[in-house]
């Protein structure tokens, strides 16, 4: 797939974040974080380890509540909305784990059945089952339909993850370091897959990495979250060849490993 | 309802032990207010809640079957001797029969479950909580209280007492093995004995403190495996909590009924 570049996208905000606070006791981690995510747009996330890249996606879908600022997603105000609204909201939204969190009781199949026959009441077997067949085609991963998480591979594990979020159709996609710990290979299959995802359902995406290559071939725009707020945004490139003190530490250590 | 603030990270501020356990309390309190609620809003998980029967039940039938048996067996050989001395071992049945109902069964049942079932459902949830899969489920529009707590809290609540009547069950032929061998006495007259003195009310009793016993076990693990820390070791913290609390909460929860039954039976 062609790289799509920033101006491609029109300006139709699906998450809109303004003056974020977030704090675990006396501990800052989020101060005046402004950000926002484009329709139909991959956005990466870059920073280092700890600075509140996974608690700023989390504040996104009300897994945690902000302190202060506007979090606004698909024109609705996370922190006012009541339990089931959040949840109703959350069908709109996916979120694809660390560590991709199967839910290890159950087959594979039965993680993606899980919350497809919950939220889609209207389904019949047959269609379920295709959908479920659809999504592991999409990730190519249909053989491993009645395996349990625990004999999937690393790489399988986050496909997988992937799909049972997919599997909602959602509008909006949240991955959170979707190549940690994967060797170059397979981080480069989820490279892959995560602009698949983009070109073939049409999703707005944000993806929270230390990756450098997974920013440069996922991302069409970066924003580098350093010092509690969003510093820099902006392509690959031109982060890349700004030259800002801040942010060119954190290039020359990920080249350098 | 808003936005779950038990959810993970919502790092509590520092406060004195004793404000603590109010926080706690609260939680508790929380939590169970919510166990109800969630228990009688649709939509319900009637798979799920068979299987937690299942699990809860059944798998929990050997170990009850071996201690309920051995109970019954060692209580009937222990009281012989003090019968014995007033020529009184044919009051053995009715004895070993009102204090297995009564008391032995409920305690032992409620104790075995809440090592077995309580120690497995804290570190289970623990376990989910620290690999995010509560968290997954959360994320994809599913309530994960309903399906992880009130299941297992239903399930637990509605095995006990069945479990508790086997458990008295299985003590009487334990306690039946002992009397056949030393008086000899067949087991219709065995079980007749022992049955005639028991009443309506221990039943009721019985039946009560199984259900309250099973409620606390489930509840307690729960709380704890939904609220384990993050780490292995917040795992098993959450498993040992689970059952040294319960274990407490059942002894309080025995004295406190005895009290209450004991009014009616004056």
């Amino acid at each position: 797939m062609v790289s799509k570049n920033m101006t491609d996208f029109n300006s139709e905000k699906v998450i809109e974040i303004k003056s974020l606070d977030k704090a675990f006791g006396t501990y800052k981690v989020l101060e005046d974080a402004t950000l926002d995510l484009y329709k139909g747009e991959n956005l990466v996330v870059l920073g280092k380890s700890g600075t509140g890249k996974s608690v700023l996606i989390k504040i996104i879908v009300g897994l945690l509540l902000p302190d202060a600022g506007l979090v606004n997603v698909l024109g609705q105000k996370v922190d006012t909305l009541s339990y089931q609204e959040l949840l109703d909201l959350r069908l709109r939204v996916g979120f694809s784990f660390q560590n991709s969190a199967l839910y290890d009781s159950m087959t594979v199949r039965d993680n993606l059945e899980f919350p497809l026959v919950r939220n889609r009441k209207d389904l019949k077997k047959a269609e379920v089952n295709s959908l479920i067949e659809e999504m592991l085609d999409a990730v190519g991963l249909s053989q491993t339909i009645n395996q349990m998480p625990s004999e999937l591979s690393g790489g399988q594990r986050k496909r997988i993850g992937i799909a049972r979020t997919l599997i909602l159709k959602p509008e909006i996609m949240l991955y959170d370091e979707p190549t940690a710990g994967l060797d170059p290979i397979t981080s480069k299959e989820i490279n892959k897959l995560i602009n698949d995802v983009q070109e073939r359902y049409h999703t707005s995406a944000i993806v929270i990495t230390h990756d450098l290559t997974c920013a440069k071939e996922v991302g069409n725009r970066v924003a580098m979250l350093m010092e509690r707020r969003f510093e820099r945004q902006g392509s690959f490139e031109e982060i890349f060849n700004s030259g800002d003190k801040l942010a060119q530490p954190f290039f020359d250590y990920n080249f350098i490993q | 309802m808003g936005i779950e603030k038990e959810t993970p990270a919502d790092t509590p501020k520092p406060v004195s032990k004793f404000g603590n356990l109010f926080i706690t309390l609260y939680n508790v309190f929380k939590f169970i207010g919510r166990f109800f609620r969630e228990a009688f809003l649709p939509p319900y998980e009637f798979k799920e809640l068979m299987r937690q029967c299942y699990e809860i039940g059944y798998r929990s039938a050997l170990l009850i079957s071996t201690t309920g048996f051995i109970t019954g067996l060692v209580f009937t050989k222990q009281s012989r001797p003090s019968l014995s001395e007033f020529g009184a071992t044919s009051w053995l049945p009715s004895l070993v029969g009102i204090a297995l109902l009564r008391t032995l069964a409920p305690l032992l049942t409620g104790l075995i479950a809440a090592g077995k079932v309580g120690s497995s459902i804290g570190a289970e949830l623990g376990s989910m909580k620290v690999s995010e899969q509560i968290d997954a489920m959360e994320v994809s529009a599913t309530n994960p209280f309903k399906f992880l707590v009130v299941t297992r809290v239903l399930a637990a609540t509605i095995t006990m007492p069945i479990l508790t009547f086997y458990t008295a069950m299985v003590g009487m032929l334990g306690a039946l093995l002992n009397v056949s061998v030393n008086e000899g006495t067949s087991a219709t007259t065995f079980f007749q004995s022992a049955l005639e003195n028991i009443t309506y009310l221990d039943i009721i009793a019985s039946t009560t403190k199984a259900i309250i016993f099973g409620f606390t076990i489930a509840i307690v693990g729960c709380y704890q495996g939904y609220h384990s820390s993050k780490g292995t070791e917040g795992v098993g913290k959450a498993a040992n909590s689970a059952v040294v609390t319960a274990m407490f909460l059942i002894f309080v929860e025995e004295v406190v009924c005895v009290q209450i039954f004991s009014l009616f039976n004056t």
